[in-house]
């Protein structure tokens, strides 16, 4: 994978790596209910979702 | 000169090695906080039934593939690209072509509406992006009036006037910080080229839509994927994906013609849209989410709703 790199592009992918394993994360769980919390929230007002009487339908 | 290359040999082993320990780490920690799946979170949300989704519009004009498509913020007008060198756009509710330019090549990969509806900005093998101005004026000549704001070394593929500040580059994609210009966040699961990614309404998750005919879902703050929008029969790459405006619906284009309607959650396919003759190749919700528009390389595009 790393064949032919230069050490300068390694030293940047060491660091970018670093970066990466940095940010803070949650967990799987709380970011799942935080997404379906958002869809119920918005789910009302999504026209394609709960299908638009077509009287009052824009197309 | 031979105790050089054995200094320069041993610091390119010992950085790959912690570039490899580097990735092992990152890919450890995101799996302690993978706890769940986002489809067993769903479980107890109700199931959506069936959807009556149809062609409400047919937008015909371009003499060869549709490439690209963008809304404007007024909801109704669209502006598409395509090969045959030309913009057009459209007002979709009369399918009226309310302005047409001849760019100075095929192959025009990229456009965009400007949010205040008086521009555009298109490209594509010319190498450029360019930007008209968009006016009723009978006498002017739109082409006459354009500008070019950005040359590149190569053709342009996409464009747009907001920060657009993800990428999808084979089969990674990179989440970047405008402001610093350094790639914060990567994600590499697909199996092959990423050709479109689209952020959740919420801005904290991503969709992605891939040439391995999947598409998936990636949670920025959880850091990983978190679902795959996939089925056996499903074989063909998926080229470009939008959201519904609660997130709760993803919209996928096909190369087999078709479009997927995905439930996010769940996870599973909640109807199969037919009607183009060729690939699709671009798609879009509209801003307010009653609609959505496709471009195909059958020439057409068609408005859903």
């Amino acid at each position: 994978m790393y064949f032919g790199a230069s050490a300068s592009a390694l030293q940047r992918l060491v660091e970018q790596l670093k970066l990466e394993a940095a940010v803070e994360r949650i967990k799987v769980s709380q970011a799942a209910a935080e997404l379906q919390q958002y869809c119920m929230q918005k789910a009302c007002k999504d026209a394609l979702l709960v299908g638009e009487p077509r009287s009052c339908a824009l197309f | 000169m031979a105790t050089e290359a054995l200094h320069e040999n041993e610091t390119l082993a010992s950085l790959k090695s912690e570039a490899e320990s580097l990735k092992g780490k990152l890919e450890e920690e995101r799996a302690k906080l993978h706890d769940v799946e986002l489809h067993q979170v769903a479980e107890r949300v109700e199931a959506l039934g069936q959807f009556v989704m149809k062609t409400r519009r047919t937008l015909k004009g371009h003499g060869n593939k549709v490439l690209c498509m963008d809304w404007c913020k007024d909801k109704r007008r669209i502006v598409s690209s395509s090969q045959d060198g030309k913009v057009i756009v459209w007002d979709s509710f009369t399918t009226n072509k309310e302005h047409a330019v001849t760019m100075p090549c095929t192959w025009v990969m990229a456009c965009a509406y400007a949010p205040s509806g008086c521009a555009i900005a298109c490209g594509g093998l010319d190498n450029k992006c360019s930007v008209y101005p968009l006016t009723f004026d009978k006498n002017e000549n739109m082409a006459a009036k354009k500008k070019s704001v950005a040359m590149h070394t190569n053709y342009l593929s996409a464009c747009s006037f907001t920060n657009s500040d993800m990428q999808g580059c084979d089969k990674k994609a990179m989440v970047w910080d405008m402001r610093s210009g350094q790639c914060v966040q990567a994600f590499e699961t697909h199996e092959s080229d990423i050709n479109s990614v689209r952020y959740y309404p919420s801005g904290d998750a991503f969709a992605s839509g891939s040439d391995d005919a999947t598409c998936r879902l990636y949670d920025l703050r959880a850091d990983r994927e978190v679902a795959i929008y996939s089925k056996e029969s499903i074989i063909f790459g998926a080229s470009s994906v939008d959201f519904s405006l609660s997130g709760r619906l993803l919209f996928a284009g096909y190369n087999d013609y078709t479009i997927n309607v995905w439930d996010v959650l769940k996870g599973s396919r909640v109807s199969i849209l037919f009607g183009h003759e060729n690939r699709v190749s671009t798609l879009r919700v509209s801003p307010d989410g009653t609609a959505f528009c496709s471009g195909s390389w059958d020439h057409t595009l068609r408005v859903w709703a």
